[in-house]
Formats: C-alpha cells, sequence, structure tokens
C-alpha cells in the first residue's frame, strides 16, 4: 500500500520533478527529435510513482512481485527515461543515446531493450489491454503486485481504449489503476475539438470504474489519490489527472504546437527563436524550483 | 506412392477415409497443453465453441477469458499474461485475428515478444457458404513478413493437434492455421511432426516435379499424384507445414532430381507458401514454378469443393500445373 508523503519528502520530489523536466529539455535536445510537451506535463506524476509509489528495485527490474508501471501512450517515454535513470536503472549519461543508433532507449519504448519497460508501446490504444493481461496473471498467480496503467488523453480516441474498459469493469480488475494524462492536447489539437471525450467521468462510471480526479502537478494530492484507488476492493480505478502541457516552461504550456517537437527544431510564433528555445526553458526551469512549492503551499 | 516411413493413413485414398476439421484437432491440443502446463491460458472474441476453444474453456474456467467481440483488445491482454509468465492462445477467425488485430499483434506481441500463441480459424476459401468476408486467405502472408514469428498451417486434425501442443515449446509468437470443414485424416498418431520441418508425403525415384502444399491441400495433391502416376508422370509431394522457417535444407533436397516445383496452398498466391519457397529458390537454384491458389482474387460464397474447383485449386487445376511447368523444363 501507498504510504502518505511527508512535508519533507514532498519537497525532496518537487526538486525532483524540476529536474527531471531539465533533464527532459536537454535529452530531447541531444535527441534532435521527440516529443516536448507531454514529457514535461506528466514530470510530477513520474516522480512520484519512481520516487514514492512503485514497489521496485531497479537494481532487479525483473523481480517477479515489482509494482507494474505501464505507459501506454509511449511517446512520453522521454520523461520514462528520465526518472528511471535517475533511479538507478542506468546510468544518467545513457539519456544522451535517446534516439539513436544502438541505442537502447528507442524512440518510443521497446520492452526487450531496456530492463525496466513493461511493455513496448507507440501506437496507441494498446496499453490498458496489456495492463489487463498484466494484472490478470496477478490474479492467477495470487500475486500483490499492483499495476498502473499511464494514458494519454487524446489516446481515448482509440476504439481498443474502450474495449479495454469494458472488460476491466466486468472482470472488476481491483489490482488495475489508470491514470489519464488530462493534458487537452493532441496533435491536431485540442481534445475537445479533434474529438469530444467528455463527459469523461461518466463515460468511465458507466463502465463500472471508480474515478477520482486530481491536479496532475500536486504530488501529494496524486499520491493520496493513487493511495485511494488502492482502497477500492469491488472495481478498477481511473485517475483523470488534469495536467498542463508542457508544464514548466512558460511558451510551451498549453499550446498544442509543442506535442511532438523538441525545443530549437523549428521558429513557432510566441516562442522563443530558434537556438533560444532550449536555454530559455532551461533557465525558466533552473529557477522554478521555489515557484512549484509556492503553487502548491498557496 | 505414398512414403511408408511416414507412418501415414493406409486409407486416405479411400471415399470413406476418416474425415475431421483441423480446429477439432485446435481443441484436443489446446485440452492436453491445458492439462499438462499450468501456465497455459486462453482467450475468445465470442467464437468459443467455433474454435474450438470450449473444450479448454470448461475444464479451466480460471483460465479462461471471454473479451467478447473485440480482437485488438484480446490480443494486446493476451500480450499483457505472455510477458507474465504465461503462454496465451488467442482464438478467432483469422480475417479478425490476425486481420483486424494486425497492428496490435505486431506491436504488442511480436516485437515485444510474447509468448502468444495466434490460433486463426476459418482459413482460406474452405470456410465455404459464410464467402469472402470470412475467409481468410492472405493471413500467411501477412504473418510471414514479422521477424521472430513462426508459422504453422497444419493439414488435417492429427497434425494439428501436434502442432498446437508443440507451439508451446517456444517462448515466441506462432501464428496457427486452421480450417472450418472437416477435411480428410492423412497422417496418423504415430507420423513425425517437428515445427522447421517438411514431409514428403508421396515419393518417387524420378520426379520430374516437386509439390509443395500446405494445410488439407496436401490432400487435393496426393489425389493429383496419383492420377499423374497413372499417366506416366512421377512427381513427389511436399507436406510443409511450417511455412517460417521454412525447411532450406530440405526444400533444396527434394528439388535436387525434379528441378521443377509446384507450391498448393488454399490462400493467395502472393506473399504465402509459393512465395515463400519461390524467395528461397531465388537465392539459391532458381527453378520454373507454378503456383495453385487464389490467383488475385476473393473468394465467394459455396462448398468448399466448388469453390476449390471454380478457383482452379482442385486436382485438375494442379494436374495442369504440373504439366505446364513440365513443359517450361529446359
Amino acid at each position: 500500500m501507498v504510504d502518505p508523503i511527508h512535508d519533507e519528502k514532498l519537497r525532496e520530489l518537487e526538486i525532483k520533478a524540476n529536474e527531471a523536466r531539465q533533464l527532459v529539455i536537454e535529452t530531447l535536445i541531444e535527441a534532435g527529435s521527440g516529443h516536448s510537451a507531454g514529457p514535461l506535463d506528466m514530470a510530477d506524476i513520474f516522480t512520484a510513482f519512481y520516487f514514492h509509489i512503485l514497489n521496485h528495485d531497479p537494481k532487479n527490474p525483473d523481480w517477479p512481485d515489482r509494482d507494474r508501471l505501464v505507459l501506454s501512450n509511449g511517446h512520453i517515454c522521454p520523461i520514462r527515461y528520465v526518472t528511471m535513470a535517475m533511479s538507478g536503472y542506468f546510468p544518467l549519461d545513457e539519456l544522451k543515446t535517446l534516439r539513436k543508433l544502438n541505442s537502447r532507449l528507442q524512440g518510443h519504448p521497446h520492452r526487450t531493450a531496456l530492463p525496466g519497460l513493461e511493455t513496448t508501446s507507440g501506437p496507441l490504444g494498446e496499453g490498458l489491454s496489456q495492463g489487463i493481461g498484466i494484472a490478470l496473471a496477478a490474479k492467477i498467480d495470487k500475486k500483490r503486485y499492483y499495476t498502473y496503467v499511464l494514458t494519454g488523453d487524446g489516446e481515448l480516441d482509440e476504439g481498443n481504449i474502450w474495449e479495454a474498459v469494458m472488460f476491466a469493469g466486468k472482470k472488476k480488475l481491483n489490482n488495475l489503476t489508470a491514470v489519464v494524462d488530462r493534458n487537452n492536447i493532441q496533435i491536431d489539437g485540442f481534445t475537445e475539438d479533434v474529438m469530444p471525450l467528455e463527459d469523461l467521468k461518466n463515460k468511465f462510471r458507466a463502465f463500472n470504474w471508480e474515478v477520482l480526479e486530481t491536479d496532475g502537478h500536486n504530488i501529494r494530492s496524486f499520491i493520496d489519490a493513487v493511495a485511494e484507488a488502492q482502497a477500492v476492493y469491488e472495481k478498477p480505478t481511473v485517475i483523470i489527472a488534469h495536467t498542463i502541457a508542457g508544464k514548466g516552461v512558460e511558451f510551451m504550456e498549453k499550446d498544442f504546437r509543442w506535442h511532438g517537437m523538441p525545443p530549437d527544431s523549428q521558429e513557432v510564433t510566441g516562442a522563443p527563436a530558434k537556438g533560444q528555445q532550449a536555454k530559455t526553458a532551461l533557465d525558466e526551469l533552473r529557477t522554478l524550483k521555489g515557484r512549484i512549492v509556492s503553487e502548491h503551499q498557496a | 506412392m505414398l512414403n511408408p516411413n511416414l507412418k501415414l493413413n493406409e486409407k486416405l485414398f479411400d471415399k470413406d477415409t476418416e474425415v475431421a476439421p483441423t480446429r477439432a484437432g485446435f481443441g484436443t491440443g489446446l485440452l492436453k497443453l491445458g492439462e499438462t502446463n499450468p501456465n497455459v491460458v486462453a482467450l475468445s472474441a465470442d467464437l468459443t465453441e467455433s474454435t474450438h476453444a470450449h473444450k479448454f474453456a470448461e475444464k479451466f474456467p480460471e483460465r479462461f477469458f471471454e473479451v467478447g467481440i473485440g480482437e485488438q483488445n484480446m490480443a494486446a491482454i493476451a500480450a499483457g499474461l505472455g510477458v507474465s509468465g504465461k503462454i496465451a492462445f488467442i482464438t478467432s477467425y483469422a480475417t479478425f485475428s490476425p486481420g483486424k488485430n494486425w497492428e496490435t499483434i505486431r506491436t504488442t506481441i511480436v516485437y515485444n515478444q510474447a509468448n502468444v500463441k495466434i490460433a486463426g480459424h476459418h482459413a482460406g476459401i474452405m470456410t465455404g457458404p459464410d464467402g469472402a468476408t470470412h475467409q481468410a486467405t492472405e493471413d500467411v502472408a501477412i504473418t510471414r513478413c514479422w521477424p521472430n514469428i513462426q508459422v504453422i498451417v497444419p493439414c488435417d486434425s492429427i497434425e494439428a493437434e501436434k502442432a498446437t501442443i508443440k507451439s508451446a515449446d517456444t517462448p515466441l509468437p506462432v501464428y496457427l492455421r486452421y480450417t472450418r470443414d472437416k477435411t480428410p485424416v492423412m497422417t496418423t498418431k504415430d507420423t513425425p511432426f517437428e515445427v522447421g520441418k517438411m514431409y514428403d508425403f508421396w515419393i518417387s525415384d524420378n520426379p520430374q516435379v516437386t509439390i509443395f502444399s500446405m494445410g488439407y491441400m496436401t490432400h487435393y495433391a496426393l489425389l493429383a499424384a496419383k492420377e499423374l502416376e497413372a499417366e506416366g508422370i512421377e512427381v513427389l509431394v511436399v507436406n510443409t507445414p511450417t511455412i517460417k522457417p521454412l525447411d532450406r535444407e530440405a526444400l533444396l533436397k527434394f528439388t535436387e532430381k525434379s528441378k521443377a516445383v509446384v507450391t498448393v496452398e488454399d490462400h493467395q498466391v502472393m506473399g504465402g507458401l509459393g512465395g515463400a519457397i519461390s524467395e528461397e529458390l531465388a537465392k539459391t537454384i532458381p527453378l520454373p514454378m507454378e503456383f495453385v491458389g487464389l490467383q488475385n482474387t476473393f473468394g465467394e460464397s459455396g462448398t468448399p469443393k466448388e469453390l476449390v474447383e471454380k478457383y482452379g485449386m482442385g486436382v485438375t487445376g494442379i494436374k495442369d500445373a504440373v504439366k505446364k511447368v513440365i513443359s517450361r523444363k529446359r
């Protein structure tokens, strides 16, 4: 079970999340391609998972009793790689190999390439089903590990997601928790313009899921939501985590143009000039430590 | 003559020879696997009885999962089970799985190297009256192009049972192809079967042509061989249950004397058994070849026998192909 987080550790994780964002920017710059918005907005949640929620052992990634963290929207993998490296799965230096030849850090995550990844993902809509299979195996084997599946919100356009939602509801999979990154953007625009998802909460409820909502940038409230999900015995739980796309970098926030590109790859209206984007982002993130904390204290 | 070393069914040419659908062999094989291996699980997409998965489902309800009509979900759930120590069999009609859910299988099972066996049923025009929507005639082509997968097409219900059981020996994904209608049982429980091997069911000292066949079409090939023998044309008939990995050594051995090939399959001639064999021969010893199968066309409703004749895949079609390829020999 997940313990509540005390103040001192919370502050430590908030600083870690900010370091993770900086590493994401540096990693993307080195890679020269990749996605910016999703990795930045999921930094707090990944930090919460790898440094507080997950029962895992980075030195023993195949440990049979580990909790499983399944990333369905594989394109945000830079933040997963960063937080894995920070927690000791592999050296931080290896982050520089992202998207390069012979790297274990594939552009979209590949399970057999890197110990600690639970699935291969990238094509959207497939992670929840895979998480269901992993959770079913736990039931058959009478194991107590939890399976967490992270999905994007645009990804919920995929029919496969709702096939999976139906099935998990039918099987009352109480060892499965889904987390939706509700950042409201996808490649072609805002989710509610591209394909409206609302009323999202009641859609899940109609399929026999428990629904929780939380601020995806408030580590404590996210951890509390996961603990609450684990206490739900009779059904699977989805945590709709409200996030700000590109969180932490002012000129990227809430702007769907940053979904699929790294800083400094092209000129973007309203953003610093090409060549200055990464620098601006990093400067901003490096001075953010105090601000993130004070936001939560407010 | 029939190869006496393979312990084939001696009555296979009789009018009243035993017939059974290969899907029944799947059902029995899956049940036996379930009895010997507690990690075997099975999933169905609302076609449990039709695919004969019901035998397993009834005996092992705690290891059977009904996903409803959702083949993508079935494939990806199986992938999750397959990376968690289970050997997961997914069962549906081949047009839907691996047809409809092709990319899901590609990503979550094959690239992901999950221990999942894809049982594609109702393959070929043999599916009959249901029509072309339900006749999978491209499934071998769309699976054998994947890296790290085995593709197996059993020729009868007994070979189907053996293939099903053997598929669990590898942790790799396997595609298994089964058919709906009852077809002649050519093998016996003593007939050898190994994944990656092909077998010369009909032998000759001086073959003019080697016929490679897959699935129930091997019976048509044997009937053709017998008639051709009466006409003074000697051939080999090689049952080829493993399309991938192809038995290269045997392929070269069986074509050494004949130097001409006819392939016979209830599948599009593009990308199936004929494609696999021609790719291999082109790299080693190119030989004149003729391809019996669907010639760039979909099937339609009809009885299996009517369809096999209409599309030139019956005994006459095979004999014509043999004579044509002989005429092309130099």
